[in-house]
């Protein structure tokens, strides 16, 4: 069995285990490719229908192209779409134009979340992170239970092996399901290309430059390629030594921040 | 702050279709597969310096990595730190330990690798078996100046026990011994012994300098000269195993799910063994109903798919309408699992509070979840001298390896772990948490003569009073004393003496007679083989029930044949009772002299069609639990002997009788 075989085996086995065990789950969702990787497991997992609902935060930072491709997105893979915003914090006028991107991003992101929780009582999330993205997230769990509070506990993890996950939880906790952990960008874009998954324009070049990564506009940075096909795509990452990350201003204000954001509730 | 992007317009197509490659089964790019390396041993003997040295050499870091980990080391007054690279933490590098399982890959000659790190600090070893259970082959290190370690005696047992059998061995910080050669030699052969004891032959043992860069992909001619063999690099490509592909195991399909999204009723689980086709009839246990397979549902291909292989999660459709459901597990009539409430294993413990005889906990395997007991711990094991432990114990506690047995409150399906590995190995929880694992070192594979359960919605009800406190309650313990051997050996006469014995000492029991169950239960049978085999399931399921219910049964029926008899001990042992099979021995001349009934004689003028000895088989048993020689020794004696074997059956220890608690005392 091919390698990148494997790693959907092990991704659908994952979403099935939690969707078993759960009673209340929902995916939280950020139109990127991980993302779209995840609708795509969750469609062959469940045989064609996604039993649980979407989630979308809307940091109201949006790329307007990606508010497009929502919109396709939901029409097309027939969602259960739930769409929040922090509205509080955006009274309180947090944004980038007056904050930090650290805290911008916990308000906007991490706080919107805890209130979406608290709302829809959800068990478990299936986050699309994966362990090479960034060190802090190397250490996490396919099953990842999080406090009351949202925080993890990573100095206390529980043991993870032979396919037996942590799918007990405590009032207010839940658990985060974390299907592409073993997955590197690379295996994600062979992965879209061996299936043909639809992702968003945004990650082709256009004028000489493409986002390697999606969030908020304002802290987004797009590269320069003259990439535009998945090929070009994964050539141009069989090259490169700059992670994936490095156009997100929010990790690099300072450092641990990763780390802090993380252990607040961030993803 | 850039300026806010523009509105898209109106015809703008935000999505890219990229063209389909071929899904599922087509290649995966340039990566065919993957080895998933798991490096272990004691604390501070080097793992994450290694780990590291591994990534720089091979040219595997993000560009500013190696950079930050040289600003994290001159920020703590240190020379560069290989370690840093990995130990991302902040808590971490203050310590200097790992904490947790990290996975990073690299590529070497068109290799693609990918490293688990474990820690090796005591506390930790939870992460450990986080990380090997996963790995395909193992990186043991040993620090060469101070030697196998605690740490490097138990990883090396929880790898046998984990099952990781391709283990390279790298002597590390050679630098610090002056890269001497005797000293190397000396570990060689220490950790050489002690793996063998595990039964793992270690592929390579090798001299390295994870500081220096010794060995691992460059060879150090200066100071490791006298070493001819492999550098680690190079032994990890040579050693990447031919993974099996599991394709020509025994089916096993376990459940995960049954969806019933729309019209289709989807059963979806993961073929840890074995393929599955369209068209293949798949028995699903426990329940043993059968039905076919009529679609592979495959979301996204193109073309219908047919068949598929070990490791895959596939959803199928049946051509019955069978009940199914999470837990189950799919097989082919040919190869069944086994289905016990006994479990003999060999587990491992990971959580502070021991793992107590008796306390409940519950056993994960696969996609099943059954509650179950331990109810005797036969060895256990001391990792850093791969000792048993001499005295009894009541519980295993933390970071011990034990054999065991555990009685389940329902069956369980499972194969012993050497047969079909990935039915044969269990998590066990204990409240919400996961507290440890093991393997299963033994399975009684007899349910190719079990009968199919036909009924629909079959579930198993599990009363209230356990099978310790009805033997508490009745002072003694059921069990099945089943007596073979020819018509006229004297079956009947010692099974009415021994009945007669046990009942004046207060032990229930009852004769269960071949013949009195043919005016009854077994009235419809005849004396074809067919029948005849009828006769013993029935004769055997009878004598379980009565001896759940805590009697001793005394069956005495001819039984002649040695599958007959051996299928109804193993299903007595899968309910978790004793049985003894008695061989009444007596030879035909004495037997047939003796005559009690004129069915000898009967039979040799042709009047009975197939009597045993006389025109039908009987099948001598190869290991009874006791041969009585009526034809030499008088019943008396032979009573006695068989009586004094009984007792040893059924009696209660002392100590079983304190703990049960009498009557509901387990409830």
């Amino acid at each position: 069995m091919s390698y990148l075989q494997h790693l959907e085996d092990q991704s659908i086995y994952i979403l099935r285990e939690a969707f078993a065990n759960f009673k209340n789950m929902a995916m939280p969702w950020s139109m990127g490719k991980d993302s779209n990787t995840l609708i795509w497991l969750a469609k062959k997992a469940f045989a064609g229908k996604i039993p649980f609902p979407l989630l979308h935060i809307d940091t109201t930072y949006e790329f307007p192209e990606m508010l497009s491709f929502r919109e396709w997105a939901r029409k097309h893979y027939e969602l259960d779409l739930i769409v929040v915003i922090n509205e509080e914090a955006r009274k309180r006028e947090v944004g980038y134009e007056t904050h930090d991107p650290v805290t911008v991003t916990h308000e906007l992101k991490s706080a919107a979340l805890q209130q979406a929780l608290a709302k829809y009582k959800w068990d478990a999330l299936v986050t699309g992170i994966r362990r090479d993205e960034d060190s802090t997230r190397a250490k996490e769990r396919y099953f990842s239970p999080r406090t009351a509070d949202n925080e993890w506990e990573y100095r206390d993890q529980p043991p993870e092996f032979w396919g037996q996950f942590t799918t007990a939880v405590g009032p207010g906790e839940h658990v985060r399901v974390q299907p592409l952990l073993d997955w590197t960008e690379l295996d994600v874009w062979e992965y879209v290309r061996r299936e043909g998954i639809p992702i968003p324009k945004m990650y082709f070049a256009q004028n000489g430059r493409r986002y390697r990564s999606l969030g908020c506009w304002p802290i987004t940075k797009s590269i320069e390629s003259s990439v535009d096909t998945i090929e070009g795509i994964v050539a141009e990452l069989k090259t490169t030594k700059t992670s994936e990350r490095a156009g997100r201003a929010q990790d690099h204000h300072e450092r641990n921040a990763m780390q802090k954001l993380r252990a607040k509730g961030f993803m | 702050m850039p300026p806010a992007p523009k509105a898209v317009a109106k015809d703008y197509v935000p999505v890219f279709f990229p063209k389909r490659q071929g899904g599922a089964g087509a290649s995966g790019g340039a990566e065919e597969a993957r080895t998933s390396i798991v490096v272990v041993g004691h604390v501070d003997h080097g793992k994450s310096t290694l780990i590291g040295r591994l990534l720089a050499d091979t040219g595997s870091l993000p560009e500013g990595k190696l950079e930050a980990a040289e600003k994290a080391s001159r920020e703590e007054g240190m020379p560069l730190e290989y370690a840093f690279l990995l130990d991302a933490l902040l808590e971490e590098q203050a310590q200097n330990i790992t904490i947790d399982t990290t996975r990073i890959g690299f590529r070497y000659e068109g290799q693609s690798f990918e490293i688990i790190d474990a820690p090796g600090h005591r506390e930790f070893i939870k992460n450990m078996v986080t990380g090997a259970a996963a790995a395909e082959e193992a990186v043991l290190l040993i620090d060469a100046k101070e030697g196998c370690k605690e740490q490097t005696r138990r990883h090396g047992l929880l790898l046998s026990l984990l099952g990781v059998s391709q283990v390279i061995v790298a002597v590390n910080k050679m630098d610090l011994v002056a890269w001497d050669e005797a000293r190397f030699r000396e570990l060689e052969k220490e950790i050489r012994e002690y793996l063998g004891g595990l039964r793992i032959i270690p592929r390579e043992v090798i001299p390295i300098s994870a500081r220096e860069g010794a060995t691992v992909m460059r060879r150090d001619s200066k100071n490791l000269g006298w070493w001819k063999g492999p550098t680690l690099l190079d032994a990890l490509v040579a050693s990447r195993a031919k993974k099996p592909s599991g394709d020509e195991g025994p089916l096993r399909f376990s459940v995960q799910d049954v969806y019933r999204f729309d019209e289709r009723r989807v059963v979806a689980g993961k073929l840890e063994s074995g393929t599955i086709q369209v068209g293949d009839p798949v028995v699903f246990f426990p329940d043993r109903k059968t039905s076919r397979v009529k679609t592979i549902e495959a979301w996204g291909e193109d073309q219908a798919t047919t068949k598929v292989g070990a490791g895959r999660c596939v959803a199928v459709t049946l051509e019955e309408q069978i009940f199914v459901e999470r837990g189950h597990v799919g097989s082919l009539p040919e190869h069944p699992p086994v289905e016990s409430r006994e479990v003999r294993a060999r587990i491992f413990w990971l959580d502070a509070e021991p793992l107590r005889l008796q306390a409940p906990v519950t056993l994960r395997l696969g996609t099943q979840s059954v509650e179950t007991r331990l109810v005797a711990i036969d060895r256990v094991v001391d990792a850093d001298k791969l000792e048993a432990v001499k005295e009894a114990r009541e519980e295993v506690g933390r970071f011990e390896v034990a054999e065991v047995r555990l009685r389940c409150r329902r069956p369980l399906v499972y194969d012993a772990h050497d047969q079909v590995a990935a039915t044969g190995r269990f998590a066990l929880q204990r409240g919400s948490r996961i507290g440890g694992g093991g393997i299963i070192i033994f399975a009684e594979y007899s349910l190719s003569l079990a009968k199919a359960v036909k009924g629909e919605h079959l579930t198993w009800t599990e009363g209230r009073v356990t099978s310790e406190a009805r033997a508490a309650h009745f002072g003694h313990e059921g069990a099945i004393i089943w007596l073979t051997g020819l018509s006229g050996s004297g079956k009947s006469t010692i099974a009415v003496a021994l009945e007669s014995l046990l009942f004046r000492r207060g032990i229930g029991s009852m004769i269960l007679d071949g013949d009195n169950l043919r005016h009854g239960l077994c009235a419809d049978l005849g004396f074809s083989l067919e029948d005849r085999a009828e006769n013993i399931r029935r004769a055997g399921e009878v004598a379980k029930l009565m001896a759940e219910s805590g009697l001793v049964v005394i069956s005495s029926l001819i039984s002649p044949l040695r599958k007959e008899r051996e299928a109804v001990r193993a299903s007595s042992h899968s309910a978790g009772l004793s049985f003894a099979e008695v061989y009444i021995d007596a030879p035909i001349e004495a037997c047939e002299k003796r005559d009690p009934r004129g069915l000898y004689q009967k039979a040799r003028k042709g009047e009975i069609r197939g009597f045993t000895g006389i025109d039908s088989p009987y099948e001598k048993p190869e290991n009874p639990d006791l041969i009585l020689h009526t034809d030499k020794e008088s019943v008396e004696d032979s009573v006695a002997k068989l009586l004094g074997h009984v007792l040893g059956l059924v009696q209660l220890k002392e100590k079983d009788q304190e703990s049960a608690g009498g009557l509901g005392g387990q409830i």
